[in-house]
Parts: structure tokens; C-alpha cells; sequence
């Protein structure tokens, strides 16, 4: 957490000018000695500078001195248009190769087995969780769920990469890595059920999962506006020059959102350091990428925002697990954001309230289900290095579905919040117009059970 | 530093504390509670002492309630457009920068919507922003930040995470600055239930308010008006809070009790001029907290007076006018002699015709036939 800040938080700027262009000599276009005239001062500069203007361009003195696009910008009397799309698609960086082999053992730094192994047996869990949670929905025990199928390896891969100090402000399709930091099945049971035992205090949707202690951001429903959160607490993090990072995760469609857009741009200017990390899982909702945007995916967007930016696999757990590494560390020594896009595919529904088959062609979700499916390769990557087997695998998956549905059960029973939670927390403490509201609430569940759920405890809660 | 605290109670008389630590213990529980607080509850003696002064304009001291919040609390910063070199559109944070350091007084691109987002997130992880929207009306752009997030995370993180940023800015109808800098956006956030709402109106309460929203753990929303920067006044060299609860008697009386706040205030104190040299002797109560209402102060007046006016700069529909006359009729209707009459702008876009727009604001004439009609 940020607490008292080690220096006054002097940062070099750029001569950044703010200018009001001008035209002087009307020699026509591309030869002409085309100098902007610059009315403001220059950005005073408070800091230990380094300046990093390279205010070089090719013509006269005078607007060798001034640029308002920070460096040499080469002039060209042929009239270019950049193409809308490079030429090459931007590459995706691998580690395993479809049997789960390392395709080039230089090009990844490693991984200790304990990690390794951590790894997969967390995406098994994730995998097992979202069976039996989806299950549960299904059979109307729980009234919302939102499965992970098909990002497990982005989920936990990036978790591993991390340290717990590292800030993570999730969309809501990353519990994997609460899971990863110690969340356990009965503690995602019980948001899910919004009984007492919720750190929600049963207040958010399932899924809607957060947790203060493993520093992971309560999920908000709006799409994208975690990104300028990410960038808040990545500001933080750089007032204090603490040796952690923050991760915002997003999907493709939420890079359509204008909170993207400038969280990017700020995390730029600012130099925070922050991990904009896209699940590029090729659909939002009934909206396939295609549909989202025109651009080479969310990569390129980076460079526009001047960030620097990569394309990995996120179906191999290793690529994933060594990008963010690096990331992690390029953020925070540099103090820069960085974009990583994880292109994988979104195997199961939106949510529990869309059926998927009704927009997609199910071949198109079995071939993602069976040839990249991230666990199986992931797996004959564990299983070539003898550290993983059937036997295994057989015990692993059935005990954590055990675990899974003692969970749910033991969930299920647990009463509900009581009535007066719903309104402490709204402020620190409990005004006195939600002091009255609370007290006719009760009055009327008091007067009329019958209208009103049993389980849910009427009793007053003393504000804290 | 200086344990005595001047505290503002709410019939308007000064209570200067000097270092008795009873008295500066319950002064400290006074700033960051949202129950509103019953006059009872703040000590009874009241001494008029000679204070040391210090005249300034409501600008700088809005700066000043800044400055000494930042000077105390390492934590506090500052972020929006233009803020840092440039001062501030409005002068507000005028030198901050060079004393505090780019980082502390943030200069951000031109994204609301972004920016507040990253005010919630740095607040989320303990810093304690101020927020400045360039002008009220562009903090529409933040909405989403203000209503689902900043309000919310709170109470749907299950109070994991707290939210103590302070948005402020300028917003009302200035001078001809047309509609869409005209904006009064009281009107649209009342209902966003997590955060408070204060509207300052003079340099002594705009520092107080200022100070008291940086010390809530709550999200506050602080409503400067365009016109009433360059206000001058007196205000105390000592240390001193307002409480972001409570409504300021303007002028105590016994016939009406008008209620208003920000620059119509100012209309308000010159329509009673009128009034009184009519015989008439109106209390006018500046509300100062636009969310929660201080029922109490009112509630009071209204028991005394049995007349309400309120006169406020909002549209008609929708206003904080329109919330107050509600919650006065549901709390007080056995105490009212005549029916609450609200004054406010018309339901139109601001006007940039200079004349056009006066006739968009009340005017102190209104006001005096108000007052006349509701006493007869």
C-alpha cells in the first residue's frame, strides 16, 4: 500500500511546447521551410533534468531549436500514406511448440519446478472450479457465473510471474490469479453464494470477486474502467519507488472502450509502471474481433500510445509466464508501461447467460477445445520432463472437484448477510437517512416474512 | 505545529480552541463523520477572542486549504488539466508545483473520464487525490467513474477498499461562458449514493471545506462557482475546518427562512437588504452540504419561521431545489404555514447572450417578491 511518500516525486519532463502553428513562406507543399511559430514559453522544468529532447531537424537554427514533435522528423517530397495494416502481422511469441516441446530452449530463461508444477495444478483447479461453479449455475444453485475456459494459462502463467505486492485490477475473467495467491475454493464458493463469509459482504454479482489482502481489485461490471484505476495505482507505486508493478487485464472488446485508450496514453506520459495485459479471445459476447476492430489486433495500439508492446501465446503457459516476467521487470526498473496482447480463445460462453453456439460455429470451439487447449500442452511439456503422469492427473482433478463441491455445499448453508449490511459501507459510517431507511426496512420484513427471503437475518448491524 | 483549531458552528460564532485536549479530540471526530452533526454535540462555551487575520481571495484560499493539506499529509496530490506549471485554469494551484514536485501536482491529457478513474485507483491504494475537473461541466465525461466506481467500490468491496478523493472544480453560469460551460452538475450527481456533495461560497468556508473534504474517508465532491473566485475576505491565520455537514447561518431572523447556496447566496444578502429596510426580517441559511442536507440546521429554522424559500441556480426539474423541497415537506410539513416556494433557473440550455442569461439566473427582485408573497 502506499504510504508516505520518500521524496517530493520530482520527475524529468519533456520540453513539452505548447504551440499555435503559424505559416510562414507559401512556397507550396514538402519543399518549402515550413516553421511553426510558438507563442507560450517553454514548460518549466522543476526537476534534476535529463533531457531527453532531441530537438534536431533538418532545416534552419531557429526550428532546430523549437519541435513540437520531440525529435528529428525527416522530411520527404514523395506523398506517402502509411497502409492502414503493416505488411506482417505482428509476431506471436511461443515457447512450446503443438507437442508441448520447447521450440528453441535459448529464447526462455526457465523456470523452477516448484513453480512449474504450481502452475499447472492451479490451472487444473481453475479448470475443475468453472466446471462445477457453471455446473451449480445450471442447476440453479448460484445465480451468475463467468468461466475462464480456455485462459487458464494467461490467468495463472501471469499470476506465477508476479509478486504478491503487484497490484492486480482485474475485468472479471482473471480469478485464476486469486487463486494463485492463496483464494480457496470455500472463499470463491461464498462470494458466489453472497453468504456472510463473502469479503463482499454479498454486495456484487458472482464472480465479482476482491480481496484487500491479496491485492486484487474488486471486480467492477464496467468494462475498461479498471484501465485508469491501473494507472492510479501504478502512480502510487511510483510516488513511493516501490519495487512492484500493477496489472490491468482486459479483453479485446474492452480495448474498444475509450477508458483504454487514455489509461494507455496517460501510462505513457506518466511513466507509470503499469502491465496492460488483453485477453484477445477473438469475441465480445456475440461480437468477433473482426467486428471490434480493424487494426492487427491490440498490439499495434501500443506503439500509438508510445508503449511498448508484445504478442504472445497465451495458450502456452510458459510464453506467458516468461513475457510477464520480463514485462514485470522492464515496468518497474524502467518505470514504463508495457502491452502485452495474450491472443487465445474463449472456449466457453460469455457467461451462464449465453449460449455461444447460437454466433459460432461449435467446430470453430473444439478445435480451440482440443488442438490449443492450454492444460494439454502444458501438460506434455510437464509430462516429457517426468514430473507429471495419469496417475496424477486422475488424483489431482478428482480431488479438487471434491474440495470443489464440499465447497458449494458448505456455501449453500451459510446464512445470508444481514439486512443492515446493506446499507453500512455506503459511507464510513452510517448517516442518519440510511439509519432511518434501514430501520423501515426492517419494520416491513418484520411485519411481512412471508414476502421475504428466509435465510437473510433481519437483525441490525452496528455500524463499525 | 499548532494544536489549536478554530471551529465554525453552525449559528455562525467562532470558538477558538487553544490545545485543550478534550476540546481538540471531539473537534477531531467532527471532520469525517457523514452523520450530520446536532449542534449539541460540539462544545458549548463560546468565547469572541481577537484572532490574527489574514485577507485573501477565495481562490487562494482554496490554495491555501491545498497547501496545508499537502503540507501535513504526504499522501495528498493533486491531478487534472493544467494544474501543475500553469497553475490551475483558476489559479487554484498556483505554485504547488514547484513546491511539491510534477508528480505530486499531476498535469494529465484531456481524458475525464480517465483521469478521475486514475484519481479512484491511486485512491483504492492509499494516496488521498484531489481531482480537478477544468470546469464542472466537463466532469460529465468522468460519470461513469463517479457513479460506478467511485461511489460504489466501498460498499461492493465489501468496505476493503476505501475511496478518499476529493473532485472539485468550477461549475454554475459565469459570464457569458455558454451552455456547455454553464453546467450545474448538483443536479446529476445527488442521487449517487457513497458520495457527498459541499458547495462553498465564501474564502472562509471554501478553505474549510476544502481542508475537511481531504480529511473524509468518503469521496467528496467540492462545488466551486466561476464567479465567486475573486472574492476577497478575512480569514483566521490559525488553523480551521468546516464541517462538511453542516449549513452556515448567514443571517439569523424570525419571518422566512431562505435557503440557498453558492453565488445565489450573494443575490440572496442583497435581496434581504431590501427585505429588511421592508420591515421584514428573513434568516438566510447557506446549505453548504448539498448531500446530506443538514435537516438539522433547517429543520430548526423551519420550527422558528414557519416559511420556506429556497434559491438556487439549478434547473427546476431535477434540482437540488426540487430535493430539498421534498425533504422538507416529508420532515417538517406540520410546521409550515404556507408552501415551500423554490426558486431556480428555467429548464433551458444557458444562454450566451449577456442579457438573456441574467434572465436565466434569479435575481434579487425575484426574490423580494418571493419573500413578500409568501409572508402575507
Amino acid at each position: 500500500m502506499a504510504s508516505l511518500l520518500r521524496n517530493s516525486g520530482k520527475i524529468t519532463t519533456t520540453a513539452g511546447l505548447i504551440a499555435r502553428p503559424g505559416f510562414q513562406g507559401g512556397r507550396g507543399f514538402g519543399l518549402s521551410s515550413f516553421s511553426l511559430f510558438f507563442s507560450s514559453p517553454r514548460r518549466f522544468q522543476t526537476t534534476e533534468s535529463e533531457s531527453r529532447v532531441d530537438s534536431h531537424c533538418y532545416d534552419d537554427e531557429i526550428s532546430q531549436k523549437f519541435s513540437v514533435l520531440g525529435g528529428k522528423v525527416p522530411y520527404t517530397s514523395g506523398m506517402r500514406f502509411t497502409s492502414e495494416l503493416p505488411e506482417e502481422k505482428v509476431p506471436c511469441y511461443r515457447v512450446l511448440d503443438n507437442n508441448g516441446q520447447l521450440i528453441d530452449s535459448r529464447n526462455f530463461a526457465g523456470i523452477s519446478k516448484e513453480i512449474a508444477m504450481k502452475m499447472y495444478t492451479d490451472m487444473v483447479k481453475l479448470n475443475t472450479m468453472d466446471t462445477i461453479f457453471y455446473e451449480a449455475q445450471r442447476q440453479g444453485r448460484i445465480s451468475f457465473y463467468v468461466t475462464t475456459t480456455g485462459e487458464e494459462a494467461i490467468n495463472i502463467a501471469s499470476a506465477a510471474a508476479l509478486k504478491i505486492d503487484d497490484f492486480i485490477v482485474p475485468q472479471y475473467r482473471e480469478p485464476g490469479i486469486l487463486l494463485w495467491r492463496g483464494f480457496t475454493p470455500q472463499d470463491f464458493a461464498n462470494q458466489c453464494f453472497s453468504n456472510k463469509f463473502d469479503d463482499g459482504k454479498g454486495r456484487q454479482m458472482p464472480v465479482h470477486y476482491g480481496s484487500k489482502k491479496l491485492n486484487y481489485f474488486t471486480v467492477a461490471s464496467t468494462i475498461a474502467s479498471q484501465l485508469p484505476h491501473a494507472v492510479g495505482a501504478a502512480y502510487s507505486l511510483k510516488m513511493d519507488g516501490k519495487d512492484a508493478c500493477v496489472v490491468g487485464y482486459f479483453g479485446d472488446g474492452g480495448s474498444s472502450e475509450g477508458d483504454f485508450h487514455a489509461a494507455l496514453n496517460f501510462a505513457a506520459v506518466l511513466e507509470a509502471p503499469v502491465i496492460f495485459l488483453c485477453r484477445n479471445n477473438g469475441w465480445a459476447i456475440s461480437t468477433p474481433a473482426s467486428d471490434q476492430f480493424r487494426s492487427d489486433g491490440v498490439v499495434v495500439k501500443g506503439q500509438a500510445y508510445g508503449v511498448r508492446s508484445i504478442r504472445v501465446d497465451g495458450n502456452d503457459a510458459l510464453a506467458m509466464y516468461s513475457a510477464v516476467r520480463s514485462a514485470r521487470e522492464m515496468a518497474i526498473t524502467e518505470q514504463k508501461p508495457i502491452l502485452i496482447e495474450a491472443v487465445t480463445y474463449r472456449v466457453g460462453h460469455h457467461t451462464t447467460s449465453d449460449d455461444s453456439t447460437r454466433y459460432r460455429p461449435l467446430e470453430e470451439i473444439e478445435w480451440w477445445q482440443m488442438a490449443r487447449n492450454p492444460l494439454t500442452l502444458y501438460r506434455k511439456w510437464l509430462e516429457s520432463n517426468g514430473w507429471w503422469n495419469d496417475e496424477a492427473e486422475a488424483e489431482l482433478r478428482s480431488n479438487s472437484r471434491k474440495e470443489l463441491l464440499k465447497a458449494i455445499q458448505v456455501a449453500e448453508k451459510i446464512e445470508k448477510p444481514p439486512v443492515g449490511d446493506m446499507f453500512t459501507d455506503v459511507y464510513d459510517a452510517v448517516p442518519s437517512n440510511l439509519f432511518e431507511q434501514e430501520k423501515l426496512l426492517q419494520q416491513t420484513v418484520t411485519r411481512y416474512p412471508q414476502d421475504y427471503p428466509s435465510d437473510v437475518p433481519v437483525r441490525a448491524v452496528p455500524s463499525s | 505545529k499548532k494544536t489549536s483549531l478554530v471551529v465554525v458552528r453552525s449559528d455562525g460564532s467562532l470558538n477558538l480552541n487553544t490545545g485543550s485536549s478534550a476540546g481538540a479530540r471531539r473537534l477531531d471526530q467532527l471532520v469525517t463523520n457523514a452523520v450530520a452533526v446536532s449542534a449539541s454535540l460540539l462544545s458549548t462555551s463560546s468565547t469572541s477572542l481577537a484572532v490574527l487575520i489574514h485577507e485573501l481571495l477565495l481562490y487562494e484560499a482554496l490554495r491555501e486549504g491545498l497547501e496545508e493539506e499537502m503540507d501535513r499529509d504526504n499522501r495528498v496530490c493533486v491531478m487534472g488539466e493544467d494544474v501543475g506549471h500553469y497553475g490551475g485554469s483558476y489559479k487554484v494551484t498556483r505554485g504547488l508545483a514547484d513546491k511539491f514536485g510534477d508528480l505530486r501536482v499531476l498535469d494529465t491529457p484531456i481524458a475525464e473520464n480517465a483521469f478521475t478513474g486514475m484519481g479512484i485507483g491511486a485512491a483504492m491504494t492509499g494516496l488521498r487525490p484531489i481531482v480537478e475537473g477544468m470546469n464542472m461541466g466537463f466532469l460529465l465525461l468522468a460519470f461513469n467513474q463517479i457513479s460506478n466506481n467511485c461511489g460504489m467500490l466501498h460498499y461492493t468491496s465489501g468496505g476493503q477498499f476505501t475511496i478518499p478523493i476529493v473532485i472539485r472544480g468550477p461549475g454554475g453560469v459565469g459570464r457569458q461562458l455558454g451552455a456547455e460551460h454553464s453546467q450545474r452538475l448538483e443536479s446529476y450527481f445527488q442521487s449517487i449514493p457513497g458520495i457527498q456533495m459541499v458547495a462553498c461560497s465564501t474564502p472562509y468556508n471554501a478553505k474549510g471545506l476544502m481542508k475537511a473534504a481531504i480529511r473524509s474517508e468518503n469521496p467528496v465532491i467540492l462545488f466551486e462557482h466561476v464567479l465567486l473566485y475573486n472574492l476577497k475576505e478575512r480569514i483566521p491565520d490559525e488553523e480551521y475546518i468546516c464541517n462538511l455537514e453542516e449549513a452556515e447561518m448567514v443571517r439569523p431572523g424570525e419571518h422566512i427562512t431562505i435557503l440557498t447556496y453558492s453565488r445565489m447566496r450573494y443575490h440572496v444578502m442583497q435581496a434581504a437588504k431590501t427585505l429588511v429596510n421592508k420591515g421584514y426580517d428573513p434568516e438566510v441559511i447557506d446549505i453548504r452540504s448539498l448531500k446530506p442536507f443538514d435537516l438539522h440546521t433547517i429543520g430548526n429554522s423551519v420550527k422558528k419561521t414557519h416559511r420556506v424559500l429556497i434559491v438556487e441556480e439549478c434547473m427546476r426539474t431535477g434540482g437540488i431545489g426540487a430535493s430539498l423541497t421534498a425533504a422538507i415537506n416529508e420532515n417538517f410539513i406540520d410546521y409550515l404555514d404556507a408552501p415551500i416556494v423554490c426558486l431556480s433557473s428555467q429548464d433551458v440550455p444557458t444562454p450566451y447572450a449577456g442579457t438573456l442569461e441574467e434572465f436565466t439566473i434569479v435575481q434579487p427582485a425575484q426574490i423580494v417578491t418571493a419573500v413578500e408573497q409568501l409572508c402575507q
